[in-house]
């Protein structure tokens, strides 16, 4: 009886937590932070975005894709560089996030390709990206758009 | 008595041959020598190639002897390592301050196609003011890249366009135009400033 009361405010205690995080919407256990990109020049290029996503529950959850008005192709992408120093860059499939872990998406590794923009990315601007869960859970954040030579969420 | 003599100018021999081999490894494997993985470029004065800087001047290797050089590859429509590299850089040159005005820094494309003289200006005037970018023609790009031992590679994508994989370190040079190291990708960040001090200071010894 007491245990379960215990498990009830810690649950409760979680999606208080959830909830009070800059996700707009989708499964509250699922906290992103410190989302920021880059300015583009023009549309032709890609773009990229990065942000640290963590899952405080208790169930694993699966990131299977990206929507935004801004590109036509969001995708998570990954950048390997091997021994000899070589960078090359391909699809992540899907992520999946152990309870209680959070995955980076940090210029080199991984990030939010975004492929096919339908406009310039403006420093000073913000976008919206939804982030697709394998459980038909999304998230929403508005990603602000910083210098071309931004270094990481703090430029 | 003399062939004792002989015997020790034999030790001493076979010492030198052995104290030899060791430095010849202190300096090419060992502690003393560049620390990263993979080919090392060969000296500049060793290489040719003819470019176009991102205000249309004419540049070769030639243009880079006298004073230390950082160099690196990369692509204008790179998302994540280039402009990654490209902010790293002028970090490391704000940090360096005055001493940086010593130092060549060149951007070079392995993307002539889409890297026009006019898209390198663009792109670099961004960055830190030191840096310069260089295309050219594709043949001319393959030349630098087998000077440099780096590669690159075309690969198609998804959305119909193409990607570059390509050489993501930042390779430095002596003022006289020797290999002094390498900043790779991934090493930690606060290593390169002393390793670009390290090319500055080649250029006072007078590096051979």
């Amino acid at each position: 009886m007491k245990k379960h009361i215990l498990t009830g405010t810690l649950t409760a205690l979680l999606t208080l937590g959830g909830l009070s995080v800059p996700a707009l919407a989708g499964p509250e256990d699922v906290v992103v932070e410190n989302a920021w990109s880059r300015a583009s020049i023009g549309m032709n290029r890609p773009g990229a975005a990065y942000m640290t996503i963590r899952n405080t529950g208790d169930e694993p959850v699966t990131l299977i894709g990206l929507t935004t008005p801004l590109a036509m192709m969001p995708e998570i992408h990954e950048t390997k560089t091997n021994a000899e120093g070589v960078s090359s860059m391909s699809p992540a499939g899907e992520i999946v996030i152990a309870p209680g872990e959070s995955i980076a998406l940090e210029p080199g590794g991984l990030h939010a390709m975004l492929m096919r923009l339908q406009e310039p990315m403006t420093e000073g601007d913000t976008f919206p990206l939804t982030l697709l869960f394998d459980d038909g859970g999304e998230v929403t954040v508005e990603v602000p758009i910083l210098s071309i030579a931004a270094r990481g969420p703090e430029d | 008595m003399q062939r004792r003599a002989i015997l020790g100018y034999g030790a001493a021999g076979a010492g030198a041959v052995a104290l030899m081999l060791f430095v010849g490894w202190w300096q090419v494997d060992g502690p003393g020598g560049p620390e990263p993985i993979g080919q090392r470029p060969v000296a500049l004065t060793a290489m040719d190639f003819r470019l176009t800087d991102h205000e249309g001047n004419a540049v070769g290797p030639e243009t880079l002897i006298g004073r230390p050089t950082m160099a690196f590859f990369g692509f204008t429509y790179c998302p994540d390592v280039c402009p990654t590299t490209l902010s790293d850089i002028s970090g490391w040159l704000d940090d360096l301050g005055d001493e940086a005005d010593e130092m060549n820094v060149v951007f070079i494309t392995v993307d002539p196609e889409r890297d026009t003289v006019e898209t390198m200006a663009e792109y670099v005037g961004y960055f830190h003011p030191a840096i310069r970018g260089w295309t050219g023609p594709e043949e001319q790009i393959a030349r630098v890249a087998d000077g440099f031992h780096a590669t690159y590679e075309r690969v198609p994508t998804e959305s119909g366009d193409y990607t570059m994989n390509h050489s993501a370190s930042v390779f430095l040079f002596a003022a006289s135009g020797r290999f002094v190291t390498m900043i790779d990708y991934h090493e930690p960040r606060e290593f390169a400033v002393p390793k670009i001090r390290r090319a500055l200071e080649e250029e006072t010894e007078g590096a051979t």
